[in-house]
């Protein structure tokens, strides 16, 4: 009874890694950042982001906490780990480019810049865990756009 | 332990890999397999029999209705009915339940009464009581949960005011496996003149189920976790009460004089059943209660419960594992739990790469998973076609997935 090469694919170990021991824990003082929850009512993940921007949009610290499956704790804090200091529209791209990776469609414009996150791509196989993979990032991409509002 | 190993000759779907490997079907709690003996006699009826109920003067509409009949005939005598016209075909447990929610509510639900259900209930049987209560004025009250996962019943007495219309509860809970105490529940609430429904989701054709012993005024379940098809089920109503309800649908099938202005209505159960009605659920229902009383509910039960106490007994092996529910004998054939090492989605991910079927999740009792503080569980459960070797298969792959998720 070998372990499939799929399950493998879906559970490396760096994502194992980060949902055992996720990074950047914890919340900033409401009055110093944006905060946006997120969750997948039919499995009861949930992650909350807090966000401090920078003037020019950019984010200048990112934590997070949660609950849920190592797939969606793992990815938001592989997220919250890559998207300091990037300029907004890169995270922007970064989002695009996950979400094309994490679905195995549309194209990736800059797949060099993935990192690590390319590893999410095993997840293609198991399409009912793709919302797992994308709660944090959807939280993110609606903090993008409530920050720029404000 | 009773072998019935011989019995999944007749279940074609269990003869399957999944994901290469042989396919271990613990999912028996939200949906059970069927025999061949139900799928032929859908194949049947529609090969031979088929033409619309109690409307043709032709043969073959005269041997639908009978097969229909006579299917409604063995379903009541199955649960113990007083009498075939307290049986009312619906989709399964959650229409049985929104009839009583809407029809029995809409004429004895006033602002200020109370129904009372309790804190292990199922979805299906929490929203519609819920919405019951907007629409009268009412409002709803539960019964706690204790660590155990048994009802507290230490004030049940003071519970049960003048205000409570309605409790309901459900027989075998589908996230912990307890067996409630219907009967005594019943009791109690008769001699008080409050209605009560009982969900048997999880007990018919699992157990031995005799509504008129229970003293319940409805009770409700779904065909397809007790073998036959999906799509239909039952609600058994209380000839006394359900003479006091109004119809619920309107249409044909249920009337007896309709003019341009007005119509008048059949008694119960016509009444409830508009429409052509799921002519080949019901006679699968049939077919799956023959098959089931060939085996012997008893034996059934026994089995099942069997299978739980080992079941149960093996994982206390695993590290960080926490099981809910009671640990007494006589419980439901079911055993849910959660590991520290693993989410339950990702329990069940791994589970189903090795071609075994568990459910995780909150299993449509969220308030529930609050109660015990968790997000979710995982959840094996048994029917009659699973065997000791089984769960042992079951174990294997839960250490390798300790193994790997630690
Ligand atoms: C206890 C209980 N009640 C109600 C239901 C709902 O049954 P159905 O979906 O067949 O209407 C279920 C099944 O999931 C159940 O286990």
């Amino acid at each position: 009874m070998p372990l499939s090469e799929d399950l493998k694919e879906l559970y490396q170990k760096v994502i194992l890694d980060h949902s055992r021991s996720p990074r950047n824990q914890g919340q900033f003082s409401a009055d110093s950042c944006v905060h946006i929850h997120s969750d997948n009512p039919s499995c009861g993940d949930e992650i909350d982001l807090y966000i401090r921007f920078n003037e020019d949009g950019s984010i200048s610290d990112i934590k997070f906490e949660g609950q849920g499956c190592a797939i969606s704790q793992a990815s938001a804090s592989m997220m919250t780990e890559k998207v300091k200091g990037i300029p907004r529209q890169e995270v922007l791209q970064l989002i695009q480019d996950l979400q094309h990776t994490v679905l195995g469609n549309g194209e990736v414009r800059s797949s060099g810049t993935l990192g690590e996150l390319q590893l999410l791509e095993g997840i293609q196989k198991f399409p009912q865990r793709i919302k797992c993979a994308l709660l944090g990032w959807r939280g993110l991409e609606r903090a993008l756009y409530s920050a720029k509002l404000t | 332990m009773i072998d019935l190993s011989h019995l999944r000759a007749d279940f074609p779907i269990l003869h399957q890999q999944v994901n290469g490997q042989p396919l271990v079907y613990f999912d028996n709690a939200a949906s059970s397999q069927k025999p061949r003996a139900v799928i032929d006699s859908l194949v049947h009826y529609y090969e031979n029999d088929n033409a619309n109920v109690h409307r043709g003067l032709h043969a073959l509409s005269n041997r639908a209705t009978d097969a229909f009949e006579l299917a409604r005939d063995k379903v009541a005598r199955f649960i113990g009915a007083g009498s075939p016209d307290e049986l009312i075909f619906t989709r399964g447990t959650t229409e049985s339940i929104n009839l009583v929610a809407n029809i029995w509510a809409s004429e004895f639900l006033k602002p200020g009464d109370i129904i009372l259900y309790t804190g292990m209930e199922h979805h299906s049987n929490l929203v519609p009581w819920q919405l019951a209560a907007q629409k009268s004025g009412a409002s709803v009250k539960h019964i706690p949960v204790l660590e155990d996962g048994t009802l507290d019943l230490e004030n049940i007495d003071a519970l049960l005011t003048e205000q409570v219309k309605l409790f309901t509860c459900v027989h075998v809970s589908n996230s912990l496996g307890t067996i409630n105490p219907v009967k005594e529940l019943c009791t109690k609430c008769r001699v008080l003149g409050i209605n009560t429904l009982i969900d048997g989701a999880q007990a018919v054709g699992h157990m031995s189920v005799n509504v008129q012993d229970i003293g319940c005024d409805f009770y409700v379940f779904s065909g397809h976790k007790m073998c036959a098809p999906t799509g239909i089920g039952g609600l058994y109503g209380r000839a006394e009460v359900l003479a006091k309800m109004p119809p619920w649908h309107g249409g044909g099938e249920m009337i007896n004089l309709v003019t341009l202005e007005t119509s008048t209505y059949k008694a119960a159960p016509a009444r409830f059943e508009a429409g052509t009605p799921d002519i080949a659920g019901v006679i699968g229902l049939g077919a799956a209660i023959d098959y089931l009383e060939t085996i012997g509910i008893d034996r059934i039960h026994e089995h099942g419960a069997a299978l739980t106490r080992y079941a149960m007994q093996r994982l206390t092996e695993l590290p960080g594992i926490r099981i809910l529910g009671p640990t007494t004998a006589d419980r439901g054939s079911l055993t849910a739990f959660h590991l520290a090492c693993a989410h339950p989605h990702d329990l069940v991910e791994f589970a189903n790469t090795h071609g075994l079927a568990l459910r995780g999740g909150h299993h449509c009792t969220q308030p529930l998973m609050k109660r015990f503080q968790i997000p979710g569980s995982s959840r094996a459960s048994f029917y009659f076609y699973n065997t000791s070797t089984e769960i042992d298969r079951m174990m294997e792959i839960l250490h390798r997935a300790v193994t790997f998720f630690s």
